[in-house]
């Protein structure tokens, strides 16, 4: 049975911090298709196209039949923990201060023996379920699950190492003037943060849903507007250690293209919000974010960017938000391999037009800012890279990978 | 008359025989700005972008880049920023006569009647009342609506409510009649716009600007410690920067006003 | 149809001599070409013999990179026209025997100098696993970096679970083993053990504890492979081949390695060789883990697959035992230095068939096994070896 996680205690101030170190990252090309796996939240092996073989580890011809024909496509999970042993002594430092650690052969319901870290409710002669997880330095691994849930399960150390649980952690919330920051808060106190950070800009300008947010425990309302660099760089100053999830809800949409919009100011403002603002939080926060990634049960671990899914497709009718958002993904990018290190997830959440005020005049199937904030705290507790929230984002991505160029000409019709 | 000696007004400032009175707000990320509905432009709130500080970046110096609209803090608005004025001569600060830039002011207090009423409205027979005790206002003198608005803290300053700002401003009638029969050389307040909060309802909409601007005549806003100057007798310096077409600028203002 | 089952020739008129080992050092600051070159050295002195008489050679190295034989050739001014570099770890020694007998049998060398050396830096056990195959980097390291002691503490757990061995009975193998290595002058375990020290030792991985672990170390070993007459003529002792066996990624089925490739050959080596079991004088195994020398116990014929705990609870393993088992202390007492490691139970079955062991000297031995294994590149040893060598006349 998992132990609760218990509350953590304030943090000693005259004791150093311990640094995060990474587990062995080193992947070979083709291991790469579990990371793809992993950071989607999904559990893919190489299935060989000629002969149907199921194939781990992964490799470049088949076993059975030498075909080079080896896609990764998602399989099923289950399988029986044949063999366990805790490791208690580790060459890698990493594994050293976190021995003992379990480890234990799986064999699968579809075929091969994956050796796979253990969830503690995970028993030698039982049947389990396999995930891929990221884990801290966004390296694919094999995790073994008990074959259903447990009570506390998300609390076992070994997952936590792999999740960013936003449980007993202290999240900002970037902007709470919008629903989907005031959702976001909602859900970080269901999903039972310590603290809740929520940033909001002019505090002389009202909004709505502002006296409701003041009385959320326990949520802080800060001032933070991410286009000032000062005020981005003061609140890192005061609460840059006591941040240890980042999620970024400002947003700026406008309808529009280019050529037939007038003036640049509309796209300078978007750009200044969402692309300089990711810069100016990545920059402030990420140095003492990245320093604390190891730093107990409540360690740095996440930043989270809600990004639109046409990041990854410009769709002409929403033309310059599509193009900003794509700065910001990349931007992400940027900032994931540069937090790697120090054991900070980039979660990069995908969704298509949501239920807000900018979206108004789509037509559904549109995200609702708490389903959005659902998903973010599901992603937060897989730890997952790369989500995918609703109808239209799914879409988008399925057409993106099968015909590119026939989803742009989609969109820009 | 005989030339005058401008080294004696020199002395005098010095010596603090003139009192230089600052009626300009600091440029801030934090001072609040006109915000109009989202569909349409906005003007840039003010940014400071740190270039270099005695570091790696610039070792022996310190500087910044800033970045702001032609409306933001304490501003001047030239007749080209409204469609009443646009086709008037000399009417964007680049070409505005410079001489403009320099006049005396008269300054109306209604900042008790402003504490009772955050919409209160500007009308004629307060002018009027004004002008009973401290004499007719003059041809080109800057008119400048003293209400201690500066005084308020950003959220009360700017008084968003569901239904619009609520700041106080001139009515219609009173700015028609200060350009047609007092002549004025512009009007001046404490707030964010020449027009009061709630001007667009008024007919016609935002007159401050609409009359003001129409005729050639010029605003100053954000305007701060207006309390410090005597109904009349200060003299008011106000030079927006030199912007190719420009519709106003962020500038320092300053006023002149005789020691006791 | 493709036809199968070539006869086996057999190993008449090669000779295995000259065994030579220098001394392992726990850590040391040279390369591994230094620890090869000297036993090189050794082996040309030993047989009177000078570099420029050795045309074959065949090199096993972990810590050689970035050089492999080829290397080696121009660093020690040699010019065999028979090269071979075996990365196969525990089983090079078997394998170089293999391949040095039939060039010299085929005439394509005269005389084959067997070497494996390594170096032991501080940091070079840790760098070996972190480089020690694809499938470890991708799908063995990351879980832990437990590196061989994790996949061999799977193994004996599941042995165990399967076939009723207790600790104790892998206890007995390390202690008779440092019996045998206390006699032997390199060793580098120099204290005895108990078997209540075995059984108390620090758990590395459940339930492999410290005594279940060779101590990575630097040193080299090297015979010489030439024929009957190139021995008689150099008046070196040699040792006959009887017969060998060779098999890699055997019961890949198996879910977890219950038995080594020998399981699949055994019938040949003992039908090759004209012996028995029971005409066996000694056994080297080898014993990266007592485990797999239980497994190899079974898996050549000396007892059924299950019945390794009982076979070992009824005998005794030193080298005056009813059955002399790994008799200079093997890998657990006297330290794995690297492919050497490989060599090492080669090396003193050459010596105790030459009646010239350096520790305790297996009476009026006639007839040894040597066994290798090794390199775990996922989940258990692909490679899998042993030869049945005698006393030459």
């Amino acid at each position: 049975m998992t132990a609760a996680l218990a509350r953590p205690k304030r943090k000693n101030p005259l004791a150093r911090t311990r640094l995060p170190l990474a587990a062995p990252s080193a992947r070979s090309r083709t291991a790469h298709g579990l990371t793809l796996a992993a950071a989607e939240g999904r559990f893919a092996l190489q299935v060989c196209a000629d002969c149907l073989t199921v194939v781990y580890p992964p490799r470049d011809a088949c076993p059975s039949c030498l075909s080079p024909r080896l896609p990764f496509r998602d399989v099923d999970p289950h399988g029986m923990l044949v063999s366990e042993t805790t490791v208690r002594v580790s060459p890698e430092t990493y594994f050293r201060e976190r021995a003992p650690w379990r480890v234990g052969l799986v064999k699968l319901d579809v075929g091969p023996m994956v050796l796979a870290h253990l969830h503690g409710d995970a028993r030698e002669g039982a049947g389990v379920r396999l995930a891929l997880k990221l884990d801290r330095n966004g390296a694919p691994v094999m995790f073994a699950l008990p074959e259903n849930d447990t009570p506390d399960m998300a609390d076992d150390p070994e997952l936590r190492e792999m999740t960013c649980d936003p449980k007993f952690r202290r999240v900002l919330i970037t902007d709470g003037r919008n629903s989907v920051g005031q959702a976001m808060a909602r859900a970080c106190v269901e999903a039972g943060a310590a603290i809740i950070f929520v940033g909001v800009s002019d505090p002389w300008k009202p909004f709505a849903g502002d006296e409701a947010l003041r009385v959320l425990k326990p949520v802080e309302v800060v001032p933070l507007d991410l286009t000032d660099s000062e005020s981005v760089n003061e609140l890192a100053a005061q609460n840059g250690a006591r941040v240890d999830i980042i999620i970024n809800t400002a947003d700026h949409v406008r309808a529009g293209g280019i050529v037939d919009s007038k003036g640049v100011t509309t796209a300078r403002e978007s750009m200044e919000l969402r692309y300089f603002g990711l810069l100016r939080l990545a920059q402030a926060f990420g140095p003492v974010m990245r320093q604390r990634g190891a730093d107990g049960v409540n360690a740095a671990s996440a930043f989270v960017n809600l990004l639109s899914i046409y990041a990854l497709t410009n769709w002409p009718a929403y033309g310059t938000f599509s193009t900003v958002e794509a700065a910001c993904l990349s931007a992400a990018q940027n900032m994931r391999a540069e937090l790697r290190s120090g054991g900070i997830k980039v979660i990069n959440v995908f969704s298509g037009p949501l239920e807000t005020e900018w979206f108004q005049a789509l037509p559904p199937p549109k995200v609702a800012p708490a389903a959005l904030a659902k998903a973010v705290i599901d992603a937060l507790r897989r730890g997952s890279e790369d989500v995918f929230v609703g109808e239209v984002a799914q879409d988008v991505r399925a057409r993106l990978e099968v015909n590119p160029k026939a989803l742009e000409r989609e969109l820009g019709e | 008359m005989s030339a005058p000696d401008l080294l004696s007004f020199a002395k005098a400032v010095a010596s603090g025989a003139i009192r230089v009175v600052d009626l300009t707000q600091t440029l801030a990320p934090d001072f609040p700005i006109i915000t109009l509905p989202p569909e349409l432009g906005q003007c840039a709130p003010f940014r400071l972008e740190e270039i270099s500080r005695y570091d790696g970046r610039g070792p022996a110096w310190y500087w910044n880049n800033f970045s702001m609209g032609e409306h933001t803090g304490t501003h001047f608005d030239a007749p080209i920023h409204w469609v009443s004025g646009k086709d008037l001569p000399d009417n964007a600060v680049d070409s505005i006569p410079p001489c403009n830039f320099i006049a005396p002011a008269c300054v109306i207090d209604c900042s008790a009647e402003s504490r009772a009423n955050a919409d209160f409205v500007l009308t004629i027979p307060f002018v009027e009342a004004w002008e009973g005790r401290y004499g007719r206002i003059a041809s080109g003198n800057w008119v400048l609506l003293r209400t201690d608005w500066s005084r308020r803290e950003p959220r009360a300053y700017a008084n968003l409510q569901e239904d619009g700002a609520h700041t106080p401003g001139p009515g219609p009638e009173v700015v028609k009649w200060l350009v047609e029969e007092r002549d004025v050389l512009g009007f001046g307040t404490e707030t964010i716009g020449t027009d009061a909060g709630q001007g667009h309802h008024f007919v016609p909409p935002f007159p401050a600007h609409f009359y003001m601007h129409g005729k050639g005549r010029y605003g100053l806003q954000c305007l701060a410690n207006l309390d410090q100057l005597p109904p009349t007798g200060a003299v008011i310096l106000a030079a927006p920067l030199k912007i190719k077409q420009g519709s106003g600028s962020p500038l320092r203002v300053l006023a002149l006003v005789a020691s006791e | 149809m493709i036809p199968t089952g070539g006869v086996r020739r057999g190993y008449d008129g090669v000779f295995a001599c000259t065994p030579v080992s220098i001394p392992y050092r726990r850590f040391s600051i040279n390369s591994a070409h230094w620890w090869i070159g000297r036993a090189l050295r050794e082996l040309l002195n030993g047989a009177g013999l000078r570099p420029t008489d050795i045309d074959g050679l065949s090199v096993s190295s972990f810590t050689l990179s970035p050089d492999t034989a080829i290397g080696l050739t121009q660093h020690f001014g040699l010019s065999p026209r028979w090269l071979d570099h075996i990365p196969l770890g525990g089983a090079s020694g078997i394998v170089a025997l293999r391949r040095a007998a039939r060039a010299v049998q085929a005439g394509d060398a005269d005389l084959v100098a067997c070497v494996a050396g390594d170096t032991n830096h501080v940091d070079s056990f840790r760098k070996t696993l972190t480089n020690f195959s694809r499938f470890a980097q991708d799908a063995v390291y990351p879980y832990g970096a437990g590196g061989a002691n994790a996949s061999f503490a799977l193994i004996t757990k599941n042995y165990m679970n399967r076939y009723g061995a207790r600790r104790e009975d892998f206890g007995k193998l390390c202690v008779a083993q440092r019996e045998n290595a206390l006699r032997f002058p390199h060793a580098l375990m120099k204290t005895p053990l108990s078997l209540d020290a075995y059984m108390t030792a620090r758990p590395i991985a459940d339930p492999i504890h410290l005594y279940d672990c060779v101590m990575p170390c630097a040193g080299a070993e090297a015979f010489l492979v030439c024929r009957e007459d190139t021995a008689r003529s150099l008046a070196v002792a040699g040792v006959r081949v009887l017969a060998t066996i060779e098999r890699h990624n055997a019961f890949a089925d198996d879910p977890v390695q219950i038995r080594g490739g020998w399981a699949k050959d055994v019938d040949d080596l003992w039908a090759m060789s004209g012996v028995a079991p029971n005409d066996i004088d000694f056994v080297e195994t080898y014993d990266d883990y007592p485990v797999i020398s239980m497994m190899q116990f079974e898996d050549l014929g000396f007892c059924a697959k299950g019945e390794g705990p009982d076979f070992v609870r009824g005998h005794s393993f030193t080298h005056d035992g009813d059955f002399p088992h790994n008799t200079s202390g093997g890998q657990l007492s006297v330290g794995q230095a690297g492919a050497a490691g490989g060599y090492l139970g080669l090396i003193e079955a050459l010596r105790q068939l030459t009646g010239t062991a350096l520790g305790g000297q297996v009476a009026d031995a006639k007839i040894g096994l040597v066994s290798g294994f090794g390199m775990i590149n996922y989940d258990r040893g692909l490679a899998s070896g042993a030869a049945v060598l005698a006393r030459a006349a």
